[in-house]
C-alpha cells in the first residue's frame, strides 16, 4: 500500500456526556445508531468496563447511560472524524430533547 | 441491587399466545393483561393504550430479530410494570429489520423516574440480546414456560 493510503484508516475518539434529562433512552438510542449506520467506520460506545456497537440499538440500551453520565466515543476507519463529529454533535444537543 | 427481569415483568401479565394478529391489538391485549394482574390501574387503561401507541407512531419499538419493546412512561403508572406477550404466527410491527415480532415485553414505567426506566430497558435489553433467550421464549409454550425462562436469565442460567 502507497504510503498516503495508510492515512486512510483513521481513529477519532472523543468524550461525550448525556445532557437531556431523560438519558439514553430508546428514542436517542435509536437516533445515535441511526446517525452511525450512516459511517462506515466502525463506532463504539463505552461506559466504564462496558463497550458497546454504537450502531446498534439494543446494545447502546445496555448503557442505561442517564443524565450526566459520560462515555467515551470511538470511531475506526476511513471518515472517523466525520463520525466522531456528528455523534458528538447529536450528544452535545442532548438529542434535541429536554 | 440488580434489577431482574422477574422484579419487572407482572406474571399474570404473561400471555404465552395472544390472540392479537396486529400491533395496535397486541398492546391492547398486553395492557388489558397488566389491568387483569392487578399491576395497572384500570381507570388509565385508554391512555395507557393510546400512549404507548402514540410512542410506537414515533418510531417503531420493533428493534430487530423478532422482538419489540413498546414502552411509555406515564403519570397514572405508580410502579414500573411489564407485560410479556408472545405470537406464535408474528405480528408487523414495522420493525426496523422488517420481520415479523414473535416477542413483545410492554413496559410501562412511572413519568418521574427516568433512572429506573433506563435500568428497566438495560435488563430487557440484555436478555432480548441473547440468541437463546429469544430462541426459548419464542417457543414457549405456556406462562409458566416463559416464567421459568425469566428466572433463568435472571440467575444467569442461560448460555450466551
Amino acid at each position: 500500500m502507497p504510503d498516503g493510503e495508510t492515512s486512510l484508516a483513521k481513529e477519532c475518539a472523543a468524550r461525550v456526556t448525556v445532557v437531556n434529562r431523560l438519558g439514553l433512552h430508546a428514542r436517542p438510542a435509536t437516533a445515535v445508531a441511526d446517525l452511525a449506520q450512516n459511517f462506515t467506520s466502525a463506532i463504539t460506545l463505552r461506559r466504564e468496563g462496558q463497550e458497546v456497537d454504537g450502531k446498534s440499538i439494543m446494545q447502546i440500551m445496555l448503557l442505561a447511560a442517564t443524565q450526566g453520565v459520560e462515555l467515551d466515543l470511538v470511531a475506526k476507519g476511513e471518515d472517523a472524524d466525520e463520525a466522531c463529529r456528528a455523534l458528538c454533535e447529536l450528544f452535545a444537543r442532548g438529542f434535541d430533547e429536554e | 441491587m440488580a434489577l431482574k427481569l422477574t422484579d419487572i415483568v407482572a406474571p399474570g401479565a404473561v400471555v404465552a399466545e395472544l390472540n392479537a394478529a396486529e400491533r395496535d391489538e397486541a398492546i391492547q391485549e398486553l395492557v388489558d393483561a397488566l389491568v387483569e394482574a392487578g399491576a395497572a390501574n384500570a381507570e388509565h387503561r385508554d391512555a395507557l393504550v393510546a400512549a404507548v401507541l402514540e410512542r410506537e407512531r414515533k418510531g417503531s419499538t420493533g428493534f430487530g430479530r423478532g422482538v419489540a419493546v413498546p414502552h411509555v412512561k406515564h403519570p397514572g403508572v405508580t410502579k414500573m410494570t411489564a407485560a410479556i406477550g408472545r405470537s406464535p404466527h408474528g405480528i408487523d410491527f414495522s420493525a426496523l429489520d422488517r420481520q415479523p415480532v414473535y416477542s413483545i415485553v410492554l413496559l410501562l414505567s412511572p413519568d418521574n423516574n427516568p433512572e429506573d426506566h433506563l435500568r428497566a430497558m438495560e435488563v430487557i435489553f440484555k436478555s432480548l440480546g441473547n440468541e437463546t433467550f429469544r430462541r426459548f421464549l419464542r417457543q414457549a409454550a405456556t406462562r409458566q414456560d416463559i416464567l421459568e425462562l425469566l428466572n433463568e436469565a435472571d440467575h444467569q442460567k442461560l448460555p450466551g
